[in-house]
């Protein structure tokens, strides 16, 4: 008979490779995970509640605090939602569109770059994390450009954008993509041939397509699984359809699939930026609904009509007709959703927001089941998680 | 060439310049030691596109100073549930073995001290090498104390894991460099460097180079460097085996990998470079050979991702060992012919 | 197409089916709560919607029933929505889990549990999520106060 004796570890909240406060409860027979229990919550700051207390515009800020780490594609889905909920989804000009979805992909690569960043630095690899960081200072320039903020950018409004592109900034922006695929190959070269990166990284956390599919797997983790299925491909919004993009698809469903999957995403983002670039023509930046979007400031000092949606849009807000919208985006992480029910007034009166690293963690307790303490941290490395987005 | 001194012919002068030469072999360790962490900040930043320590002192120089000032006034915890004689022991333990083997690697060749020879080695043990790899063994004591003591199940996996790395990583390193001895006929390490003394072409890495290849990635096992440094990996275990220690004994921790870390370099110089028979005269050549070997220390840790416990293993002893044996056989096989 | 598949679903269910709304395009059937596994089993295994995207509760404080749980669900072959929703009234807070069909339900109902109250039978680990674990209260209700309980309500202007 014999007596298996577990240890039971806490990688508590404070660790350095959980990627925000995240706590695992891990039984171990030795260096083998037998089980493992996720605890989230420490970052519950009640983003769901504030909404319902705050006017369609208002709500926008607290978007980009979800998954802090790829902000302007929360502001995506939110303006896409609530843009569909008004249904002027078809009055949204075409420059708004185009620069939507290149700082969509601007920050797709920018999610993606502190994500090797920390999976290397995880597996041992602190040279990979200094230069991800040195590429993302300049998407940072990029956002603080454009936005003024570094991080938490705030930039899209319903109904278009906030403020047109500062001058030169098509500039800056081929200089990055031109870098870019420079600095790719350099990753490559220090981790993709590297035989202990592939062993670290070969046939661990293994997942099904099947499995994946019902744990509600989505993004690099689910294609990379074998499942064809991007939402920019087959639900496009933003104008998306109009762009010649790869899907980025894997069979063996491991980390270093996921690795080399994600390098191509990046390099598919280029390209699409590039798309972008060229299809950037003159023309407005908000569409031309008077009650949704502020009007342009010379004709509120001018007009007493832009006057009066002015100030009913700031104090009021706009009321959409009640109904209820789902809104899926394909962000860095996975599908990023945003459920939105309308009651009639200026508050949403429900927005769920499906975290895509939410529904992505589920599916940790059985990747690493029968794995070793060291696959632990490389699964969750590779799964992508953010915990401003769990927690929400 | 006059005689060697020794205690029989000039007692006080021989405790005289023994004292002298443990004296300077011990200061110049500690400054290799304090600085080698300096190096691997600097280097490492400069190879991460950033600069690493610039404010304390110019270019940063008194960055080590600095960290050991911060690390002596540090607040001293033991924690309230950990065996404090064992806690206590540990660091001391890993350290002083380190420092010991020092003793008989040589720095140079001899020189007349009042009419005496005096060999620069502070004592030419003829089992200079089996001393070396049992002071090696004594090291993992401190860390599996270390982990024990600590009461805390992170330290413990990381001394546990770090027992299994070095008894295994031991074994192949001291096969493969049996080789060396086959080569040169004797086990104390002033006689492998006479063996490898005349031209550059005697040195071991070119009639040993599997052996080299072999003790170079085993003994990095050994000292729990990246690629290998499991006990104390940082994003696993939280700091391993020294999670629970604060202050000196921290210090002291990261002093002894450090001084693990050049014994290792001053090792494999003096078995597969010559030592100090080297293309200079004098002591410059160990030294060189000794930074040379310290910067492509750091280098790997710059570079290489951690490698995974089972795989470690693995390699350890269904690769690593079986090499070295092979070896051994080709080395004998050549030599009797 | 996703009328198709309503269409096909009146017929197999017609006592389920308690209402269809079509609004922006999508399309929302409400179904009778008891019936929420077969129907969920049905659309996943017949009708091909083979992915849960999302399932939460929505509080309609003042109308009776007073929750509603909302299943949006993905067809991945056909690239189609639906959302299927299920009213539970107050004093019988509770509802199948459709575990079952999903895995990934999990730990949406563990969150609806956490924020709204609703109990979901048979749920194989039905324990607050985002909240602490001794948490009284379920946040999301709303007549749970937005500052929290035992706190003043904050003075300024929200919107």
């Amino acid at each position: 008979m014999a007596i298996k004796e577990t240890m039971t570890i806490n990688m508590g909240p404070q660790h350095p490779s959980t990627h925000g406060v995240l706590q695992l409860i891990l039984e171990l027979d030795g260096e083998t995970v037998v089980k493992a229990v996720p605890h989230v919550g420490f970052l519950h700051r009640g983003v769901e509640k504030l909404t319902e207390y705050r006017s369609y515009h208002k709500a926008l800020p607290l978007t980009d605090r979800l998954d802090y780490l790829a902000p302007m594609s929360n502001n995506l889905g939110y303006v896409l939602a609530v843009e569909k909920l008004l249904g002027i989804t078809d009055a949204i000009p075409q420059r708004a569109k185009v620069i939507r979805v290149m700082m969509a992909e601007v920050t797709r690569i920018k999610s993606h770059l502190v994500w090797l960043a920390t999976h290397a630095l995880d597996i041992g690899a602190m040279t990979v994390f200094l230069y991800c960081f040195r590429e993302r200072e300049m998407i940072m320039d990029l956002y603080e450009k454009l936005s003024g903020a570094r991080m938490t950018s705030n930039y899209f409004r319903v109904g278009g954008l906030s403020l047109d592109l500062p001058a030169g900034y098509e500039h800056d922006v081929k200089a990055f993509i031109d870098a870019m695929p420079g600095h790719l190959d350099t990753y490559e070269g220090l981790l993709s041939g590297n035989a202990i990166w592939k062993r670290r990284t070969i046939g661990v956390g293994h997942i099904s397509a099947a499995d994946a599919i019902d744990i509600g797997l989505t993004g690099p983790a689910l294609r990379c699984s074998g499942v064809d299925w991007d939402l920019r491909r087959d639900n496009p919004y933003s104008g998306y359809e109009e762009y010649d993009f790869k899907v980025i698809t894997r069979e063996g469903g491991d980390t270093y699939d996921r690795y080399t999957a994600r390098l191509d995403e990046m390099r598919e983002s280029c390209k699409i930026i590039q798309q972008c670039l060229d299809r950037l023509e003159d023309g407005p930046i908000l569409a031309d609904v008077p009650w949704v979007c502020l009007p342009p400031k010379k004709d509120v000092l001018t007009s007493i009509e832009a006057l009066i949606h002015q100030f009913k849009i700031v104090t009021e807000g706009f009321k959409p007709e009640p109904g209820e919208i789902y809104q899926g985006i394909e962000a860095p992480k996975g599908e990023l959703g945003y459920y939105m029910i309308s009651d009639g007034s200026a508050n949403p009166y429900r927005m769920k927001i499906r975290p895509p690293s939410f529904v992505n963690l589920q599916a940790l307790p059985q990747m690493i089941e029968g794995a070793l303490l060291a696959d632990v941290i490389a699964t969750i490395g590779t799964l992508d998680i953010v915990l401003g987005e769990i927690d929400r | 060439m006059p005689e060697m001194l020794s205690l029989s012919n000039d007692p006080i002068l021989f405790l005289a310049v023994m004292f002298a030469k443990i004296l300077t072999v011990f200061i110049v360790v500690i400054l290799i030691v304090a600085y080698a962490t300096y190096a691997e900040r600097k280097i490492i930043g400069h190879m991460q596109s950033r600069l690493g320590p610039t404010m304390t002192g110019p270019l940063g120089l008194l960055q080590p100073i600095a960290d050991g000032l911060k690390l002596f006034f540090k607040e001293d915890i033991i924690p309230s549930q950990a065996s404090k004689v064992a806690f206590v022991l540990a660091p001391m333990m890993i350290l002083v073995p380190a420092f010991i083997t020092v003793a008989v690697i040589p720095f140079g060749g001899d020189i007349v001290v009042g009419g005496y020879t005096v060999p620069l080695q502070i004592a030419d043990l003829n089992v200079g090498i089996l001393y070396i790899i049992a002071m090696a063994g004594l090291g993992v004591y401190g860390i599996v104390l270390a982990g024990w003591s600590s009461n805390n199940k992170y330290s413990l996996i990381g001394g546990v894991r770090a027992a299994a790395q070095v008894i295994s990583y031991e074994l192949a390193a001291g096969l493969s460099i049996v080789a060396v001895f086959m080569l040169a006929e004797t086990l104390s390490l002033r006689g492998i460097v006479e063996a490898q003394s005349g031209s550059i072409l005697n040195w071991y890495v070119f009639s040993q180079p599997l052996a080299f290849c072999l003790f170079f990635i085993t003994s990095i096992a050994e000292i729990n460097r990246t690629p290998f440094d499991l006990p104390e990996a940082e994003t696993e275990l939280v700091s391993g085996f020294c999670t629970e220690y604060s202050s000196m004994k921290y210090a002291l921790f990261f002093m002894a990998e450090y001084a693990n870390m050049v014994v290792i370099a001053a090792l494999i110089s003096t078995l597969f470079l010559g030592g100090p028979a080297g293309p200079f005269p004098g002591v410059i050549n160990i030294l060189l050979k000794v930074f040379g070997f310290m910067f492509i220390f750091i280098w790997m840790r710059a570079t290489f991702p951690r490698v995974r416990y089972d795989q470690l293993m693995f390699m350890g002893w269904k690769v690593f060992l079986p090499l070295a044996l092979l070896n051994i056989v080709i080395t004998g096989v050549v030599i009797i012919l | 197409m996703s009328q198709a598949v309503v269409a096909k679903l009146k017929q197999e269910y017609p006592a389920a089916v308690v209402d269809v709304v079509e609004h922006r395009g999508e399309t929302t059937v409400t179904v009778q709560k008891e019936d929420i596994v077969a129907v969920c089993a049905y659309l996943k295994n017949e009708a091909g919607y083979n992915f849960l995207c999302d399932l939460c509760g929505v509080d309609y404080l003042g109308v009776e029933p007073r929750f509603m749980v909302v299943y949006n669900l993905y067809n991945i072959a056909t690239k189609e929505r639906l959302r299927l929703k299920a009213a539970v009234a107050e004093q019988s807070c509770c509802i199948d889990t459709v575990t079952g069909v999903w895995s990934t339900a999990n730990w949406h109902e563990r969150e609806c549990w956490d924020m709204f109250g609703i109990r979901f039978n048979n749920h194989p680990d039905l324990r607050r999520i985002l909240m602490p674990e001794d948490w009284v209260g379920y946040p999301l209700r709303k007549d749970y106060p937005l500052q929290g309980p035992d706190r003043q309500p904050y003075q300024g202007r929200l919107s």
